[in-house]
């Protein structure tokens, strides 16, 4: 590759690692005009809306699950909140206490896995954290303890950490016993400093000096840091309910793949995960994880998608805090879960998984039959911003070599945890790969 | 980047014989790669938080693109393959790394029965492609989805959607004794009595595939007093009539239901897709409509 500016540059990475799923990176630069940039998601499409039709309206939290290992808890509870929405059904405060512990654990093991395993190695250049844990074995041990420990709550409320069997329409088959849960304090107690040690570690990277100017969407609750509940809102004044979704989201389809990219109708590329979420409820989290949150070094809001490593942190420690708060104030719910009549209709439902922002639609028949569904994942929605991204970066990092600049790119790409097995609606198989 | 068959020929020299007998002069190398998946299995190795560390002392990784960015060419003694084969690409792929792998080890239910998406097999793909894409045209995928076992010769399955981490353990611990991993074939039955959960089907009358589905998982869902959904696919010598007959008879389920308990996550696996037991007039195959339950 030559250094003269007026060839054309061309930055690509053929298979993405640290990410979850199959996508590729490809970048064409002509002189000092980034002319392409493109996030290839060549991950075989599963069909699963397709395959949900026919299926009964008690099946979406065990199917859609299986669209992604590392966020299960967000598929089934935006699963069964539609449902219960599309049925008419409320399910009370315990069982939706009991939701909001569950999806804690499934905050606290993803986040644990993106921070230490898949984005930390970028900052500190090493290829993986198995490399790191050569230098420093305690660091990535501490990381893995805390990754363990929302494992071990999803293992309890659960039943499994990866496609857990617990969760049902209305609620959950069991309730755990406050017996069961007290298993879980001195763990996530261990867990809280851990969480804390991890804020200041991150908070210690160096950053690319960068900001995006992206829309920040993110659910909202009148109480509490969103996670399993709220209405969504926008820092350009969006505030819907979740059947509102489909009339200000729409899909589209871009020319230099075959990609599905999620734009509001009235104002195109937005972005949602933990720095909208951290950027728009600040408010909402602990005094901890707000304390911890300005040691770091943060604002109350964050536009440097390289920081959204710090945000994943503080909301771990949230998430731990959060989880030990929920299991202090338990009451199993009795029954574990409400009953749920299906109906013909059509209901939509939300919650924020680890990444943003899922959302999902069901229309059912009178029987419960599953007659459409529609999913809207995360990553499909963060897919233009981070395109945007890394066609910023590169036009302000020009300087810097092929080999750091593909670095960089790829951290970039990292920043938004993508998920790519769940954004699999859009697709580019013409990629060359390894076997 | 695509490594073509030329080089792989070029390797098939270099293979080595055996992992154990690798052991004794370096590392062995594992590999870990994705197909049609959600990459639940291959975060069940990221998931042994105590033991991960202590596993990449004994063990080169070589290629796991999900944790390590460094890549090492093959051959290599061990690949763990996740994911179905859904694409031409996936069924070409599968050959090098058969290839360039001494050991092959399929896991989970993608890599052993075709997974969920294998319930396209019972569909036609075109159809689902266009309930899902604007221009299905531009896909390049397969009318089925299947076990990695349809391709190539595997040398050992691990069930599960997702696998067990303690089964993993235990075949990449046997590997590297050199021994044959211990893993149950026996039906989730025996994990209920083993753990003295009482009978879900007997006991509250909810329809359970316990009786013909494999162990493994520790009889999570009948632990949560749920019926086994049978994530970790038939058991040895499963006798599916017998249980469908059962729900039929004893619990007035319809067959519609039936049929869908068969086909979600091991939908493709011989046992439970050979047949449809409804096929004729709602009478279950092999029935012999005595009502005899031979659980």
């Amino acid at each position: 590759m030559t250094s003269d500016r007026r060839e054309m540059r061309r930055i690509s990475v053929g298979a993405l690692a640290r990410v979850e799923g199959e996508g590729a990176m490809r970048i064409r630069v002509q002189g000092t005009t980034v002319e392409e940039v493109a996030l290839d998601i060549y991950e075989p499409p599963r069909f699963f809306e397709a395959l949900l039709r026919g299926r009964a309206y008690t099946e979406p939290p065990d199917i859609t699950a299986r669209i992604c290992g590392i966020c299960p808890v967000a598929y089934q509870t935006s699963a069964v909140q539609a449902i219960e929405a599309a049925c008419g059904v409320e399910v009370g405060p315990s069982v939706q206490a009991l939701r909001r512990l569950l999806y804690c654990g499934e905050w606290i093991q993803s986040h644990a896995l993106h921070i230490y395993l898949l984005h930390a190695p970028d900052f500190l250049g090493y290829d993986s954290a198995l490399e790191l844990a050569k230098v420093v074995p305690d660091v990535v041990q501490r990381g893995l303890t805390l990754k363990k420990a929302g494992n071990d709550l999803m293992n309890v409320v659960g039943g499994r950490a990866v496609h857990p069997v617990n969760v049902r329409v209305g609620g959950f088959y069991r309730a755990p016993s406050a017996a069961e849960l007290e298993t879980l304090v001195e763990p996530l107690q261990r867990a809280l400093e851990a969480a804390e040690e991890t804020v200041r570690w991150v908070g210690g990277f160096t950053f690319p000096d960068f900001e995006h100017d992206h829309e920040y969407v993110a659910l909202r609750h009148a109480s509490d840091y969103p996670m399993e509940a709220g209405r969504m809102v926008s820092d350009q004044g969006l505030d819907i309910a979740p059947d509102a979704f489909e009339d200000h989201v729409e899909e589209l389809h871009v020319e230099h793949s075959n990609a599905l990219h999620a734009v509001l109708r009235e104002r195109g590329t937005y972005m949602t995960g933990p720095l909208a979420r951290y950027s728009l409820d600040f408010d909402r989290l602990s005094p901890r994880a707000q304390e911890a949150a300005r040691e770091a070094g943060l604002g109350t809001t964050c536009r440097n998608p390289f920081k959204s490593i710090v945000v994943r942190a503080v909301e771990t420690l949230y998430a731990v805090e959060e989880a030990l708060s929920l299991i202090q104030r338990y009451r199993a719910p009795n029954p574990s879960a409400v009953e749920v009549e299906p109906r013909a209709g059509r209901g939509s439902g939300w919650s924020e998984a680890p990444r943003g922002l899922l959302y999902h639609r069901y229309t059912l028949a009178a029987d419960g039959t599953i007659e459409e569904a529609v999913i809207t994942p995360p990553t499909s929605q963060n897919q233009r911003a981070i395109e945007a991204d890394l066609a910023r970066f590169v036009e302000a990092h020009l300087d810097l070599d092929d080999q750091a600049l593909t670095w960089q790119c790829e951290q970039a790409i990292r920043n938004y945890d993508p998920c790519i097995s769940c954004a699999t609606h859009f697709l580019d198989l013409d990629v060359e790969r390894r076997p | 980047m695509r490594t073509n068959g030329t080089d792989a020929d070029e390797r098939r020299g270099a293979r080595p014989t055996g992992a154990a007998e690798g052991a004794n002069r370096r590392r062995p190398r594992l590999a870990v790669w994705k197909f049609s998946s959600c990459d639940g299995c291959q975060l069940t190795l990221l998931d042994c938080e105590e033991e991960l560390l202590a596993l990449v002392d004994r063990l080169e990784v070589a290629y796991f693109l999900e944790a390590s960015s460094a890549v090492v060419e093959g051959p290599y003694d061990v690949s763990l393959v996740e994911g179905s084969i859904t694409t031409p690409d996936e069924r070409e792929r599968i050959q090098t790394i058969r290839r360039e792998s001494a050991t092959v080890i399929a896991i989970g239910a993608c890599a052993t029965a075709g997974g969920i998406q294998s319930l396209r097999n019972y569909a036609d793909v075109d159809t689902f492609a266009r309930m899902v894409y604007a221009h299905p045209e531009a896909l390049d995928v397969l009318p089925t989805s299947t076990p990695f076992s349809s391709h190539i010769d595997v040398d050992l399955e691990l069930r599960g959607c997702p696998i067990a981490k303690e089964q993993l353990l235990e075949a990449v611990g046997a590997l590297l004794h050199g021994r044959r991993p211990n893993l149950p074939t026996v039906s989730v039955c025996q994990s209920c009595k083993r753990r003295g959960i009482p009978c879900v089907m007997v006991s509250q009358g909810v329809p359970c595939m316990g009786p013909i589905t494999q162990a493994g998982c520790g009889a999570l869902c009948p632990a949560v007093g749920r019926g086994c959904y049978g994530c970790f696919g038939p058991a040895e010598s499963a006798n599916v009539g017998s249980l469908m007959r059962w729900w039929r008879d004893a619990l007035g389920m319809d067959a519609d239901a039936s049929r869908r308990a068969l086909r979600t996550f091991n939908a493709a696996a011989p046992a439970f897709a050979r047949s449809d037991p409804f096929a004729a007039g709602g009478s279950a195959a092999g029935g012999d409509g005595s009502g005899h339950h031979d659980l």
